[in-house]
């Protein structure tokens, strides 16, 4: 009874909030759909090359790349982003987008060198080193390829502002070099220490920094933070960048993965001259930091001075793709890119209203079988199902509401198809519940303890199977991107909410209704007939009264040597002397109940 | 109806009537093995028709319309390819986006001619243009590594759960049965391949998991004290949890599929919501194929893999043996000698609770306190 009441009062809070939230801030009543579902803006943007070369299917594969990155990093929103024609980027937002993530899309995605002036754990406030206080030489290059970036849940509300990177304080003494510390103001510093790389949100990129002024930025992976110094050199410096094998000093291809950086001429000097100034330095002034699109993509140190524009990456933990990937980044980078927009134009859902409206009748259409269904085989028990089906769905349906205003959360096509399902699951969970009061009451127990002893049982494998399925949410939402995570978090939340209702509102209803005389006597549509289970053998009734099915013919006696045979291969083996007696209707002997005194 | 199938129930579970279905294992394993191989047949033979999400297509955009039904472009495309099922949606005020994959150039002039004169425009109108796809390597990339990490997580939450690894790998057996076969009607229907559908694909992984996880957890149940008894082998126990949660099964798998039939049946052929038709499907097939090889497959193979264990094997030829002397000794003094397995529960003994005990009426002993 309490638990109900709890419920009840969670309910009401869950939908209080909601409510309270369409007034004191921009919450709705309903959830906001995905593209497929609401529409939403189409932006077609087109990739532009200052030098006018044409732009390869890498170039727009890798901007497609970091048009999801910039984009999925702010919630689960499932943009679509395409290409069109071969040199085209259609990215399809859901609903009316804010100014902010208008710009996000728009922005050009810019590499650039800079050298590295400070290096921390992503966290914020984490005590950063002094630069001077680091001694350890590197002797051999480190890098930090960086593979795809892992897409991950932002656990905040998104704020679409860019995070502040670039402190507008100057420094107090005239910086000497792009390396000199003198850059490291103390609200530099601050912001330095303050930023927060494991937040998803942080890392979305964007390359709209200023080339002249130092910059803090995470790697994609959100493991390292850097502090850099103003811009060196920039991608359009580099001429061309490959993964290969590491040569060896006589020529021998080794079993190392490195990538290659091949400088412009001009960009050759300069690279030279940075190298020069960074091989005697200490680590991390030794370091410079790529950084493409707002991210540092790679830093590695200096070795030694490198003249004739021709650097390798190498490091112990570059891998085969590892190496693809960075050099795909570079090349990209290479490539002085910006993203003009061609159009900008509202979308109507891509299912087509009429479609989904008849999808929805058909769903409803399925959902009213399910009622009768359950009623047909539960009787009035049934009812408690059809229950506890709308209370999880209102519970749903209250919590995508909430995540659609708090997280911006999505509902598509997959995400329905996802709660469709559930309703299969979350049934099951009453079913095997129901089946396992029932197995009880046919072996004879009464009705409360048929309940309890069913809900022990019944609870250990509804706890197991949606273990399971949880897992399988958890899983694919970490690690899988588009519509897969919002798949992934249907399912979660469903399987959650099957759990909730099923422990706080059927079980607990199923006791209460247990006292009531209709389901404790066994009415006959009660769903709980003890008359229609019981042909499974005797039944004690109390009282010292025993209830047992009438047996047509003799029950066999059991030989004496024989081993004790138990009520239902008695019963059976009588059932087959009957049939073998009169060769008919001998399955229905058992049905008929008798109640007889037996001490 | 419902008080015959609450008898049968009762027969199935008292073990009157039973489904050999565990002892008949090599004949589903035949069966199945049969599908599977159709299925493979088909996914060789006609390959997937991937949409347009995965492979890129044609885009046409018709400009000028005064009519924006989204029906009328939908039937200009089925009518010139039938397997395509376009996606279209409506662009600033006067314009109907349509994609529609895989189309040759012929085909490509026809729909937009049909267009044309679907909206009642010029086909100068009309423009078509190629787009890639939506659903790049990387998304499916992504969606494999999770899946990969997903079923290795599974299989070691199941060997802990059951403490058996055997468990894990039937599980697992079947899910990849359930995968094959579902792809394979895909294949053989000629239905487009949506990223709809593969999240169908990827709800039945997490369905048929939670099946098999269900019927194992009573099989588990009904097997725990094997080695305590001589009465029934490990097989004939799986077997009665097989028939005990028959009921449920049939139950779980209307109340599942009832929804996602009315969508495929009533939605799609009757009502013509295409769009929604292959998520349905996905769902349907693979609903009944994880249904089906909880029962036919996963438990059948799981006994088959532990009647390979030395105590198990043991067990059984000691219950064997015993029985036949019975039978011996049963036959001699006269009466039917069939006393076949009908295995009853084990737990006959166990103690019903407070309330089934007798109760007194209107008196009190000190003794004896009420309830």
């Amino acid at each position: 009874m309490r638990t109900l009441v709890v419920l009840a009062i969670a309910i009401a809070a869950l939908f209080g909030t909601i409510v309270a939230g369409t007034q004191f801030s921009k919450a709705t009543l309903v959830p906001k759909l995905a593209l497929d579902l609401e529409g939403g803006t189409q932006i077609i943007l087109t990739p532009v090359l200052d030098t006018g070369a044409t732009v390869s299917d890498t170039t727009i594969t890798e901007a497609i790349r970091i048009m999801r990155q910039r984009v999925d990093s702010s919630g689960v929103s499932e943009a679509q982003i395409t290409s069109q024609g071969g040199r085209n980027i259609v990215v399809g937002i859901p609903g009316k987008p804010d100014q902010a993530t208008l710009d996000l899309v728009r922005k050009s995605a810019q590499m650039r060198f800079r050298a590295v002036l400070n290096v921390a754990a992503p966290d914020a406030k984490s005590t950063s080193a002094t630069p001077t206080a680091s001694s350890s030489a590197s002797t051999t290059a480190s890098a930090s390829p960086s593979g795809s970036p892992t897409a991950s849940p932002s656990a905040t509300a998104t704020s679409t502002a860019a995070p502040i990177t670039q402190p507008t304080d100057t420094p107090t003494t005239k910086p000497t070099s792009a390396s000199d510390p003198a850059w490291v103001t103390p609200g530099l510093m601050a912001v330095f220490d303050g930023l927060d790389c494991t937040k998803p949100e942080n890392r979305r990129g964007g390359g709209a920094d200023d080339p002249a002024r130092p910059l803090v930025a995470c790697d994609p992976t959100g493991t390292q933070k850097f502090l850099l110094g103003p811009v060196e050199l920039e991608g359009k410096d580099l001429s061309s960048a490959d993964s290969g094998l590491k040569m060896g000093p006589n020529g021998v291809v080794t079993n190392e993965w490195v990538v290659n950086l091949q400088f412009t001429g001009a960009g050759a000097k300069k690279f030279g001259a940075i190298t020069t100034r960074m091989k005697p330095a200490t680590p991390p002034f030794n370091q410079f930091g790529i950084v493409l699109d707002g991210l540092v993509i790679s830093a590695p140190a200096v070795n030694e001075p490198i003249l004739n524009g021709q650097a390798e990456i190498s490091g112990g933990n570059i891998t085969r793709t590892s190496a693809a990937t960075l050099a795909n980044q570079l090349s990209f980078g290479a490539l002085p890119l910006t993203f003009s927009v061609q159009s900008e134009e509202q979308i109507s859902a891509t299912l087509g209203a009429e479609q989904l409206q008849r999808g929805l009748l058909a769903g409803l259409i399925g959902l009213v079988l399910v009622v009768i269904y359950s009623m047909l085989q539960y009787r009035t028990l049934g009812l408690v199902t059809v229950a506890s089906l709308v209370i999880a769905g209102t519970i749903t349906y209250g919590l995508i509401t909430l995540l659609s205003w708090t997280q911006g959360y999505r509902l598509s096509l997959p995400g329905v198809a996802g709660i469709i399902v559930s309703i299969g699951i979350t049934a099951d969970s009453f079913i095997v519940f129901f089946e396992r009061v029932r197995d009880e009451l046919r072996e004879g127990r009464t009705l409360l303890a048929a309940i309890e002893q069913g809900w022990e049982r019944a609870r250990r494998t509804i706890l197991a199977a949606d273990g399971v399925n949880f897992l399988a949410a958890v899983v694919l939402y970490f690690l899988a991107v588009g519509g897969v995570r919002g798949f992934a978090y249907t399912l979660g939340l469903t399987t959650i909410v099957d759990l909730v209702v099923v422990f706080t509102f059927t079980h607990p209803v199923l006791r209460l209704l247990a006292r009531t005389p209709f389901f404790a006597e066994g009415h006959k549509f009660s769903g709980l007939d003890p008359n229609q289970l019981v042909s499974a053998g005797a039944r004690y009734r109390g009282r010292g009264q025993v209830a047992r099915p009438a047996l047509a013919g003799a029950a066999p006696q059991v030989a004496d040597d024989g081993p004790r045979l138990t009520i239902a291969e008695r019963r059976a083996a009588a059932a087959r002397a009957q049939a073998a007696a009169d060769g008919n209707d001998a399955a229905d002997a058992g049905s008929a109940s008798s109640k007889g005194s037996d001490n | 109806m419902a008080a015959g199938f609450a008898q049968w129930g009762n027969d199935l579970y008292s073990g009157k009537r039973s489904y050999n279905i565990v002892g008949h294992r090599n004949r589903w394993f035949l069966f199945s093995g049969a599908l599977v191989a159709l299925a493979v047949t088909f996914l060789l033979a006609r390959g997937l028709n991937s949409g347009i999400e995965f492979r890129g297509g044609s885009q046409f955009l018709v400009s000028n319309v005064s009519n924006t039904s989204q029906q009328i472009a939908t039937d200009a495309v089925i009518g010139v390819e039938r397997a395509a099922v376009p996606l279209v949606s409506l662009v600033g005020g006067n314009s109907v986006r349509v994609q529609a994959g895989d189309l040759t150039a012929d085909q490509v002039t026809a729909v937009r001619s049909a267009l044309a004169s679907g909206y009642g425009v010029a086909t100068s109108d009309v423009t078509s243009t190629f787009i890639g796809p939506s659903w790049g390597a990387d998304v499916t990339q992504k969606a494999l590594r999770g899946l990969v990490i997903f079923l290795v997580l599974v299989a070691i939450v199941m060997t802990l759960y059951f403490r058996d690894w055997r468990m894990a790998v039937a599980a697992l057996v079947a899910l990849g049965h359930d995968l094959i076969l579902t792809v394979g009607v895909y294949a053989a229907v000629g239905f487009e391949v949506t990223p709809a559908g593969v999240i169908g694909l990827l709800t039945i992984l997490g369905y048929s998991i939670y099946d098999t996880v269900v019927v194992f957890d009573k099989v588990r149940e009904n097997t725990a004290g094997v080695a305590d008894q001589k009465r029934h082998t490990y097989a004939e126990l799986a077997n009665l949890a097989l028939n005990q949660t028959l009921v449920r099964s049939i139950n779980t798998s209307v109340v599942a599929l009832l929804p996602v039939a009315a969508i495929l049946f009533i939605g799609s052929f009757l009502l013509g919501a295409g769009t929604l038709r292959d998520i349905a499907l996905a769902l349907f097939v693979g609903m009944i194929a994880g249904t089906f090889s909880s029962i036919f497959i996963a438990t059948p193979l799981q006994v088959a893999l532990r009647a390979r264990e030395r105590g198990i094997a043991e067990h059984t030829t000691a219950v064997l043996q015993r029985r036949v002397a019975a039978d011996v000794a049963v036959t001699a003094s006269g009466v039917p000698a069939a006393i076949t397995v009908s295995a009853a529960p084990l737990h006959a003994g166990g103690h019903l609770g407070t309330a089934a005990q007798p109760k007194r009426k209107k008196r009190r002993s000190p003794g004896n306190p009420k309830r």
